[in-house]
């Protein structure tokens, strides 16, 4: 027979068909809240303007519209400061174990600079200050300072990852002649991988949710886009949403993505 | 016999801040000589032969393994870890490799054979520690004893000259030591030159050509097991060997 439970409150909210009643009932007040209020602002709804911003079909045929240009932009944006944050931040990282003074040294204060100042200030420090003087444009500011900002944190996670691999596979690989380098590519960061790979997908989302503020020096990603929109149509509930529900959609894809993969990766160790 | 030495500590010291797990060692290891090195925990034992292969630096005395002078951070080595197996106490196989290429990493990526020398060999040894039909396994699918096992035969793959085991069966199921044990005699029948510290008196009396008893950092006792099972020379010992004889 099985123990009796005291019937809670987290018991019962807990349950499936209370947590989607609760659920539906808050996404149906905000949407209601939303609605009535810019109702009282005498808000002219215009949903039907929308669809043409996604594509459209003119007399040369089926055209993309701007926000999937301006997704794509994202995407791209995205995937290129993530993949030099990776390099940089599995580079600091290593040096901030490597156990040299300089080494360390450098890691630590390039972390606790990066760490320490506003996204946005970063963002000018690259666009008005760096950009004219090494003479790189917009977009080579927005992918250098999103970069530079998620390498921290990405340094981060590798060093987490890699400490979180046992010592005596440090002694295992010395032990058969390894150097530190091949330790590392061999035995360590393959093991590291497994602890990190979900905080990596953590930081791809919160990368493409930041890589919005570049819309502030006009980089022709979503957001930009979604500005541009608006001054055209003064749209701005329309556009905000579907901004909103594109960033969405593109991040949950993603998370889903890569729990697959997680899944499969960890079925096979 | 031929009496070459191959390790060979002279006054060797280590400390941990103001600890002093090894003091004033003097030992030496030759060409196919066995030795055994026991004694209570917490007497040096493990940290002793890991000062042999450079995983522990000796902070005083001079060290010398297979020609090479030892001292921190030296270049030489890696060059002597391959020349010098170690199976540890708690096997550290490589877990996101298979049986095979644990084996076989070392001899391709620090020896620099080809993939087909290195298979040759991997499979050659796995044959020798009796689990050839465990080669494409992970070693999470393998028993404590047949980890072991693979981790001696990684440490053989490299072609060493001396072998060191740092309490090889401690970490083992009850069941699992024999199989351990008749691996590592047979190793012993092969000539290799071993430094093996353990509990097992029973392996220690089938194989080893010199005993060593360490307390508190120093050697005790240095005497062939004939001498050190029937008439140890100090008190020390002949408690130890009361204690663990015992049972």
């Amino acid at each position: 027979m099985p123990v009796p439970r005291p019937v809670t409150f987290t018991r019962i909210v807990n349950t499936t068909p209370v947590a989607v009643v609760l659920y539906v009932m808050i996404v149906a007040v905000i949407v209601w809240a939303s609605y009535t209020g810019a109702q009282q602002m005498g808000y002219n709804w215009q949903w039907y303007q929308i669809p043409k911003y996604f594509y459209r079909f003119t007399d040369d045929g089926f055209q993309v519209g701007e926000i999937i240009t301006g997704l794509w932009a994202t995407i791209v944006l995205s995937l290129t400061s993530f993949i030099l944050a990776t390099v940089l931040g599995l580079g600091v990282a290593l040096l901030r174990l490597s156990g040299l003074v300089v080494g360390k040294g450098v890691a630590v204060t390039y972390l606790e600079f990066v760490r320490n100042i506003p996204l946005l200030v970063l963002l000018y420090l690259f666009y008005y200050v760096l950009g004219p003087v090494f003479g790189f444009d917009r977009w080579t500011a927005a992918v250098l300072t999103l970069a530079v900002f998620h390498s921290a944190l990405i340094s981060e996670i590798f060093r987490a990852g890699i400490n979180s691999v046992a010592n005596g596979q440090w002694e295992a690989a010395a032990s058969i002649g390894m150097s530190r380098a091949q330790a590392y590519r061999y035995i360590i960061l393959p093991q590291s991988v497994r602890f990190m790979l979900p905080p990596l997908t953590g930081e791809v989302v919160h990368l493409i949710k930041s890589s919005a503020i570049v819309s502030v020096i006009a980089v022709a990603e979503l957001t930009t886009i979604g500005r541009n929109i608006i001054s055209d149509t003064y749209m701005s509930f329309e556009v905000w949403f579907t901004i909103a529900a594109v960033y969405l959609a593109l991040t949950l894809v993603l998370s889903f993505g890569v729990s697959a993969v997680e899944k499969r990766f960890q079925s096979e160790t | 016999m031929t009496k070459s030495p191959i390790i060979v500590a002279n006054g060797v010291g280590k400390a941990f801040g103001d600890f002093h797990a090894l003091t004033d060692v003097h030992m030496t290891v030759h060409k196919n000589e066995r030795v055994v090195v026991c004694g209570p925990s917490g007497s040096g034992k493990s940290t002793l032969i890991r000062c042999f292969n450079g995983l522990e630096n000796h902070s005083s005395g001079n060290l010398t393994v297979d020609g090479i002078e030892l001292y921190p951070d030296s270049p030489e080595i890696r060059q002597l870890r391959q020349d010098v197996g170690m199976v540890f106490q708690q096997f550290n196989l490589f877990p996101h490799l298979t049986v095979l290429e644990n084996l076989m990493i070392g001899p391709m990526k620090v020896r620099k054979l080809d993939r087909a020398q290195a298979e040759a060999t991997a499979r050659k040894y796995l044959e020798r520690v009796r689990i050839p039909e465990q080669a494409d396994k992970r070693p999470a699918q393998l028993s404590g004893g047949q980890q072991q096992r693979v981790a001696i035969a990684r440490a053989l793959c490299m072609e060493p000259r001396v072998m060191l085991f740092d309490e090889p069966t401690s970490a083992l199921d009850p069941e699992m030591i024999g199989e351990v044990l008749d691996v590592m005699v047979e190793l012993a029948d092969t000539g290799m030159t071993m430094v093996v510290v353990t509990h097992e008196m029973g392996f220690a009396r089938k194989v080893a050509d010199t005993m060593v008893f360490m307390e508190a950092g120093r050697i005790v006792e240095t005497s062939p097991p004939e001498t050190f099972f029937t008439n140890p020379t100090s008190d020390r010992a002949r408690m130890f060997l009361d204690q663990i004889l015992e049972h």
